[in-house]
């Protein structure tokens, strides 16, 4: 008996390791190209290979000529391999890419396709080297955030850069970090995934997702509010209020002084 | 004639008083007081006034404001910072911007008061250099005027740290920074302040004390000492038809002085309460509580402390370690040389300029700053040197708004600082002396009419019409016969003057030439506007007159001690 | 008893004022009128021509429109003012939009009370009033030399008299005992606080400390920490509420890709191409926080001190004289970044005992 049975064992052996052996690869491959966020993709469903093909179709000619035509990179502009779907919504979204005329930095343009279009050429270059996904409606959503760990995250990580409430600041060699009174809160948390231009990078297990919905909603709810003291002069600080301190205060002054003491002619 | 109630009330309190006082004398004469009357001269009072609003809204401040650095978790309306550990101090703030009532306007007009006192103490400064008011008698006000502004600097600096805020929280670091790297004392200095470690619990506390009563109760003794001196001597004026060295031409302190002066207080107090209405000033909520491993782009101090943060940013790398010791220049220079350059050189330009023209008479007629070529040349490079590091100091923010790379700027700043004075200098100079010849030449041939004659000889002429009593008398103030330096450089005997032997005298003489540098006007009031264009005129303003004068001809000087003033009179 | 009326008489109205001190006229105004005091009424018969200041402005049509402006001017400020008194009592703070209101409410009232005050007085002073421009003299301000030699005689005599000239005994003595005496308000003031000793050299990092991310306050793997370009805040275990140790002890970890770090970087003291340095910039203290992936640079905002993070934070730019720390990286058992030692040198700005 032994001998017929163990044929069959084996066989059965063979297809439980190849199929145990499929499933891990799967499993490896989905944590590596997924280790900078969650699964969910923007389109419910995740994208079909139409969707690929258009991508393809689009980055072939808009983006190809700097990127290389699989997306390597050439010296006009970095590879695009694992940079995700992400990267490409950000980039596409803000208007920054296209990119037009190379100077220290891309700067936030008008955008030149429309979503699905951009989710396209995302799943595309998803599709070529994976990275990190498009965040759902629900991992960018303000509601319900710790509204203090996200003052407390955006002043230790974000400030320095950005400014106390967002307005923008000066890096070295003309490169600067923008404002973020029109960045969407998926394009600030695809920012903070992916590590734009001189960006750094804030993953998701350094600064975790709900980590960074707290500071989306600190970012939203500061730059929507209003300024009780009046204008805000730029939310820039001390600067832009010495300037009004001497142009406001003091040369009105001088133009009272000046009627005060000015000689009236006599009737 | 029967009187009215207010008359004999009036009346009943004076004789209350002045059998008291007996002040009917003084304070006849203080109603009488003539005060001078020129747009430049309300700029001291802006600051005075503004020191006022100061004291008012900083009482109310007082009264809500707990200068503590005790942690608590915030608790109250303002959403974003709900559940964050603060200071007391901080929460406190919070609460009087959004919990007490008028909070907010109080502490912005206070803010905005300060900026206002520190902006018109520099303009005033600038208006007393420029117009050489800082000369004897007021060489001492001018000196108080130098402590009162550094006073300003830390007063200001101190209470924009009381909130303890994550911006001026990187500010007070700074402070300590700098401290530190002072040489011997640096690290003691900064325990003792602090209490120990930065930034420890005590410096909120401190610089409670030192902003609400210590640096107060000195600037208002100050103050008073300086307005004192102002009354006491006199203001000065400026030159024009009938003023001399010998008079003061004016309206009275009442009613007309004291109804100014009171219109220009609520001028000031409701200039500060529209831009406390309409121009939001440190929003302390949006920058959040300090925290010592934080910090924003952008972190600048208020403006008047800008050329310092300048300094600090211009300068390269240089430090010393020599034996075990560190010499850390690249941070005491930038905050000791600049301000000290300007402040010490400012403390001692009136003596030095005494010294180099000789010239110890008093002074009671302003100068136009035109006439004073190289003082004003001298004071717009200063202004300059200010300006460049000033700028320099807001360098991210200008980056970042006009896209210029920062480091290009720092490098641009590196040599603006030194050649901008230079340029400045010269090319106010030229600008002086160009508008003194101006004037000579108007003093000489006359203001233009526009009508043209024809000669015999077939040549057009235009008529011109003599300069009007009022205006000659404005271009030729101090611009005629006023006496040089020591007198002649030798006498009969070829004997050399005294103060012009030696080395330091030969540069005595030399400094009195280009300090005195200017356009002659001959005293029958024809000018040497053509010709050569230095020319070995006088700047300095008339003698005092030995007696009244009508018009614009000063008289010979008269007899003053110290005396190497020569006879030298009208030319 | 006698009244006061007796003993000390009312001034007499007519008494002048020393003639150097009556303002003079220059032509064209009237001369002074006789000095009057507010004791005692004018005399009825005393109308002469003569004024010290006119009465009457000299446009009186001019004048009497000037009245109205300011009256009505007076009149808004006013009821500005009751409208302060009234957005005060009527409008709540606590919340942004209400203090913004209320700000806007109090600041506008506030600016039109003072400012329409300040105009009615100006148009008062200058359409109202009658123009004016007296003269009156200077006498030097130097004192006359019978003065001076009267107060060096009082001065010397009193010298004399008090015998601290001829004295020497007492003078020293006196002398001997003030200079303690000032130098002990500054002695006291030694408790201001302790000697800095040698706490600037260190900081609460030890062996085995774990970092954690500034803010949730979790420790962090390497695995974490894995993509090259990322940058983050630590605070050492225990002390992320401790400002006093921030001060010195927050610190920032940058990962790097194969290859990237160069000596001097310590790469001993680094984990999987992940560096740390001090965040306590070396010119004057700020946290030196601007970290661009592109470049490498770690910028201070303050200052704009840079310093390149490849290769030990040496300074490339800006007026820091000294490269960032570096602090020595390992694993703790559990696989998660900690310390393995102090900083190897004092972080922060330089100090004179720093050598």
């Amino acid at each position: 008996m032994s001998g017929i049975k163990r044929p069959r064992r084996q066989r059965a052996g063979r297809y439980t390791v190849l199929m145990l052996g499929l499933a891990a690869t799967g499993l490896v491959y989905a944590a590596v190209t997924g280790a900078g966020g969650a699964a969910s993709a923007a389109t419910p469903g995740g994208p079909s290979p139409a969707d690929i093909a258009q991508g393809k179709a689009i980055f072939a000619d808009t983006c190809s000529s700097c990127h290389g035509m699989n997306a390597q990179g050439t010296a006009a502009g970095p590879s695009l391999m694992g940079v995700g779907a992400a990267a490409v919504d950000f980039q596409m979204s803000t208007g920054r890419m296209p990119g037009k005329d190379f100077d220290a930095e891309m700067p936030r343009k008008p955008v030149t396709f429309t979503t699905e279009q951009i989710h396209q050429v995302a799943a595309y270059i998803s599709f070529l080297g994976g990275g990190p996904a498009i965040p759902s409606a629900a991992m960018v959503d303000p509601a319900g955030a710790d509204l203090a760990l996200g003052q407390q995250l955006f002043i230790t990580n974000c400030a320095q850069c950005h400014n106390f409430a967002g307005a923008g600041g000066a890096l070295t060699y003309g490169k600067y970090a923008p404002a973020l009174t029109h960045s969407t809160p998926t394009q600030i948390y695809e920012a903070m995934l992916t590590g734009p231009e001189a960006m750094p990078v804030f993953s998701d297990t350094t600064v975790t997702p709900a980590q960074k919905r707290d500071i989306i909603a600190h970012i939203t709810t500061v730059r929507a509010e209003p300024n009780p003291g009046g204008f805000s002069l730029g939310r820039v600080g001390p600067v832009t209020e010495g300037l009004v301190a001497f142009l406001g205060g003091i040369a009105f002054l001088v133009f009272v002084a000046i009627w005060i003491t000015m000689k009236r002619r006599e009737a | 004639m029967t009187k009215s109630k207010t008359t004999e009330a009036l009346e009943d309190t004076g004789r209350f008083l002045d059998d008291r006082l007996r002040a009917a004398r003084a304070v006849r004469s203080a109603l009488r007081k003539l005060y001078p009357d020129h747009w430049t001269f309300l700029l001291g009072e802006i600051a005075l006034y503004s020191f006022v609003i100061l004291l008012l809204t900083g009482t109310f401040l007082t009264f809500f404001f707990q200068p503590s650095m005790s942690e608590v978790i915030y608790h109250g309306i303002y959403t974003p910072l709900r559940g964050v550990r603060m200071s007391e101090a901080y929460a406190s703030t919070l609460n009087i911007s959004f919990d007490v009532r008028g909070g907010l306007l109080m502490r912005q007009i206070h803010h905005w008061a300060a900026l206002l006192f520190m902006a018109a103490i520099f303009v005033h400064m600038l208006r007393i250099f420029f117009t050489g008011a800082y000369r004897k008698p007021r060489e001492l006000n001018w000196l108080i005027g130098i402590v009162l502004f550094t006073l300003g600097l830390v007063e200001g600096l101190f209470g924009y740290s009381l909130p303890d805020d994550l911006l001026s929280g990187t500010g007070l670091k700074i402070t300590q920074g700098v401290l530190e790297t002072i040489p011997i004392v640096g690290t003691y200095a900064s325990f003792f302040l602090f209490g120990g470690e930065y930034p420890g619990n005590l410096i909120i506390p401190r610089l409670y004390v030192i902003h609400v009563l210590l640096i107060p109760a000195l600037l208002l003794g100050l103050i008073s000492a300086h307005l004192f001196f102002m009354y006491h001597q006199k203001h000065t004026q400026m030159p024009s038809k009938g003023r001399t060295e010998r008079n003061v031409v004016g309206a009275p302190a009442y009613p007309y002085f004291a109804a100014k002066t009171s219109a220009f207080f609520l001028f000031i107090f409701a200039v500060l309460a529209l831009m406390s209405t309409f121009a939001q000033i440190n929003p302390i909520w949006l920058y959040g509580p300090y925290n010592p491993s934080a910090i924003t782009a952008g972190s600048q101090p208020d403006f008047y402390l800008g050329p310092l943060e300048g300094a600090l940013r211009i300068m390269p790398a240089w430090e010393w370690n020599v034996f075990g010791h560190t010499f850390a220049f690249n941070v005491f220079i930038p905050a000791l040389v600049p301000l000290g350059i300007i402040f010490t050189g400012a403390a001692l330009w009136p003596f030095l300029e005494q010294w180099i023209t000789g010239d110890r008479r008093e002074h009671h007629v302003n100068d136009r700053p035109r006439n004073a070529a190289t003082r004003t040349a001298i004071g717009m490079a200063a202004v300059t040197f200010w300006g460049v590091l000033w700028l320099e100091g807001a360098n991210d923010v200008i980056a970042d708004q006009l896209q210029i790379p920062l480091f290009t700027l720092t490098w641009i700043a590196r040599f603006a600082v030194i050649l901008g004075p230079i340029i400045a200098y010269w090319v106010t100079k030229r600008i002086c002396l160009g508008l003194q010849r101006k004037d000579a030449h108007l003093l000489e041939h006359g203001v233009e009419t526009g009508i043209i004659r024809q000669l015999p000889s077939g040549e057009y002429v235009e008529l011109t019409k003599p300069v009007d009593e009022d205006k000659r008398a404005v271009l030729e103030y101090g611009r005629v016969g006023a006496p040089q330096l020591t007198g002649p450089p030798t006498d009969a005997d070829e004997v050399p003057a005294p103060g012009t032997r030696g080395p330091l005298g030969r540069m005595r003489t030399r400094l009195d030439r280009v300090i005195t540098e200017g356009i002659p006007i001959e005293a029958d009031g024809h000018g040497n506007g053509h010709g050569d264009g230095h020319g070995n005129g006088h700047g300095s303003p008339a003698a005092v007159t030995a007696g009244e004068q009508e018009g614009a001809q000063p008289a010979e000087p008269g007899p003053e001690p110290g005396g190497t003033d020569g006879e030298d009179a009208a030319r | 008893m006698q009244g006061s009326g007796e003993q000390f008489p009312p001034a007499d109205g007519a008494e002048e004022l020393p003639e150097s001190r009556a303002p003079h006229r220059v032509v064209g105004t009237p001369p002074p009128a006789r000095a009057r005091t507010l004791l005692e009424a004018p005399p009825q018969e005393d109308r002469r021509p003569e004024r010290w200041l006119p009465a009457e402005p000299s446009n009186l049509d001019q004048a009497k429109r000037a009245e109205r402006l300011v009256a009505a001017l007076f009149i808004l400020s006013m009821l500005a003012s009751i409208g302060f008194v009234a957005a005060y009592v009527g409008l709540e703070v606590h919340s942004v939009v209400a203090t913004q209101r209320s700000n806007l409410a109090l600041g506008v009232s506030m600016s039109v009370a003072f400012g329409a005050l300040a105009v009615g007085v100006v148009i008062w002073v200058r359409y109202l009033m009658p123009k004016v421009e007296l003269t009156e003299e200077r006498k030097p301000l130097a004192s006359s030399p019978k003065d001076r030699a009267e107060f060096d005689k009082d001065f010397t005599e009193g010298a004399e008299a008090s015998g601290f000239v001829k004295r020497p005994l007492l003078r020293r003595t006196l002398i001997a005992a003030s200079v303690p005496l000032a130098v002990a308000p500054l002695v006291i003031l030694r408790d201001l606080g302790p000697l800095p000793g040698t706490s600037l050299r260190h900081t609460v990092w030890r062996k085995g400390l774990r970092l954690l991310v500034f803010g949730p306050n979790t420790p962090l793997r390497p695995a974490d920490f894995a993509i090259p370009g990322q940058m983050i805040t630590v605070v050492p275990d225990g002390y992320q509420d401790n400002l006093d140790a921030l001060a010195k002890a927050a610190t920032i970890i940058i990962k790097f890709g194969p290859g990237q770090l160069r000596p001097p970087t310590v790469m001993n003291w680094t984990v999987d191409g992940i560096v740390a340095y001090s965040k306590i910039c070396t010119h004057v203290g700020c946290p030196v926080a601007l970290y661009e992936q592109t470049t490498h640079n770690i910028l201070c905002p303050c200052h704009q001190s840079t310093f390149d993070a490849t290769r030990g934070a040496k300074v490339i730019f800006g007026p820091a004289a000294r490269p960032l720390p570096q602090l020595p990286l390992g694993t703790d058992a559990e696989g998660f970044l900690v310390a393995t030692s102090d900083y190897h040198e004092p972080v922060g700005p330089s100090f004179w005992e720093r050598g």
